[in-house]
């Protein structure tokens, strides 16, 4: 009972979940060994590829590597995550 | 023939050398022939936390420039029946001595005692190869916390890129109670985040401290919880198996009393 007390009184989210998070998230970028010139490359190369078909808002394109749940919900798995704001969809002929 | 193993964490003060004390000590107390080995050439700890640092002659530098034989830098632990401390040098640097010759001394270690503990200088420079360098098993060492855990992770990495595969995970200086409200990492959350298997677990002990001061392994304390946590290492080492020390239970009807009135502190 006094349990459920404490986390009455506590702040919302316990530090170690901020502790896991952040670390899962610097081990990815450690273990494969990312550079941030690295992501910029291969920003670049999505950039020149998507313009060809959509106009895209090149200045707040977000690229960057995270974990997300496999397929299966099983495992944790790494994923490069890209955000692209589209301006607009170019006419198709 | 005997097993080199290496205790490394990367990171520093997490408890290598504490750890090398006591599996060491503990070792020798299950009747096995026993070498602890300084790798931290410059830095020399091992010996005062063995409380030996009064018997030095020659060091492990002396060893591999040939100035001795092994046995005459060999310091022979009185206490414990079979525990021999080879000491680091404290004058010298890590630069003094080269991969090849550690390598060559572990095979000759290896032939004279059944456990070769070598504690490893933190870092993952030179000083960290040498140590590695002629090992059959590392033990990793990390505390619940993000940088160690990091550090933890790299040496993990660095270890498989030297075929020391499988290296085994200790997780030191637990604080149930920080666990329990959810402010310190638990053993699973360190486990799932660095994958590999664990050795062992260490609760955060006062004791550690009583027993480095007066240089006599915590593993001869027999009312110490991280004594008796590094007794169980020192038998999975051995090839036993034993189960996972429950540090759930070591809080008293009192700690449960300080927790409830809220007087109790971390």
């Amino acid at each position: 009972m006094f349990f459920d007390l404490f986390k009455f009184f506590s702040r919302p989210r316990a530090s170690k979940e901020v502790a896991k998070e952040r670390l899962k998230l610097v081990l990815i970028h450690d273990r494969a060994n990312v550079s941030p010139q690295f992501l910029e490359m291969i920003k670049s190369e999505i950039i020149k590829v998507i313009t060809n078909y959509i106009d895209v808002d090149e200045e707040s394109l977000d690229i960057q590597l995270t974990r997300t749940k496999s397929d299966d919900g099983e495992s944790i798995v790494p994923a490069l995550v890209a955000n692209i704001p589209i301006k607009s969809l170019k006419n198709r002929k | 023939m005997g097993e080199v193993i290496v205790i490394t964490s990367g990171k520093g003060g997490v408890g290598k050398t504490t750890t090398t004390a006591n599996v060491g000590t503990a070792l020798a107390l299950n009747n096995k022939k026993v070498v602890l080995v300084d790798a931290d050439i410059g830095l020399r700890n091992l010996d005062l936390v063995m409380g030996l640092e009064n018997r030095i002659v020659f060091d492990l530098v002396d060893v591999v420039e040939g100035r001795c034989k092994l046995r005459n830098a060999l310091v022979k632990d009185k206490r414990y029946e079979g525990l021999f401390l080879l000491p680091a040098a404290q004058t010298r640097d890590k630069s003094s001595v080269k991969p090849e010759q550690m390598l060559k001394l572990c095979e000759e270690l290896r032939k004279e005692f059944d456990y070769s503990i070598i504690d490893c200088p933190a870092g993952i420079e030179q000083g960290f190869n040498n140590a590695v360098v002629g090992a059959d098993k590392a033990i990793v060492i990390t505390t619940p916390e993000v940088s160690a855990v990091r550090d933890a992770d790299r040496v993990i990495g660095l270890l498989e890129s030297k075929e020391l595969r499988d290296p085994r995970l200790l997780i030191n200086r637990i604080k149930t109670d920080m666990v329990r409200r959810g402010e310190m990492m638990s053993i699973e959350d360190v486990k799932d985040i660095l994958a590999v298997n664990l050795i062992g677990i260490v609760p955060d002990d006062e004791k550690i401290v009583v027993s480095t001061n007066r240089g006599e392994p915590a593993v001869t304390d027999q009312k110490s919880l991280a004594g008796q946590a590094y007794r169980n290492i020192a038998q999975r080492i051995d090839g036993e198996e034993v189960p996972l020390l429950n540090l759930e239970d070591d809080e008293g009807f009192m700690f449960r009393l300080k927790r409830f009135l809220g007087i109790k502190s971390t």
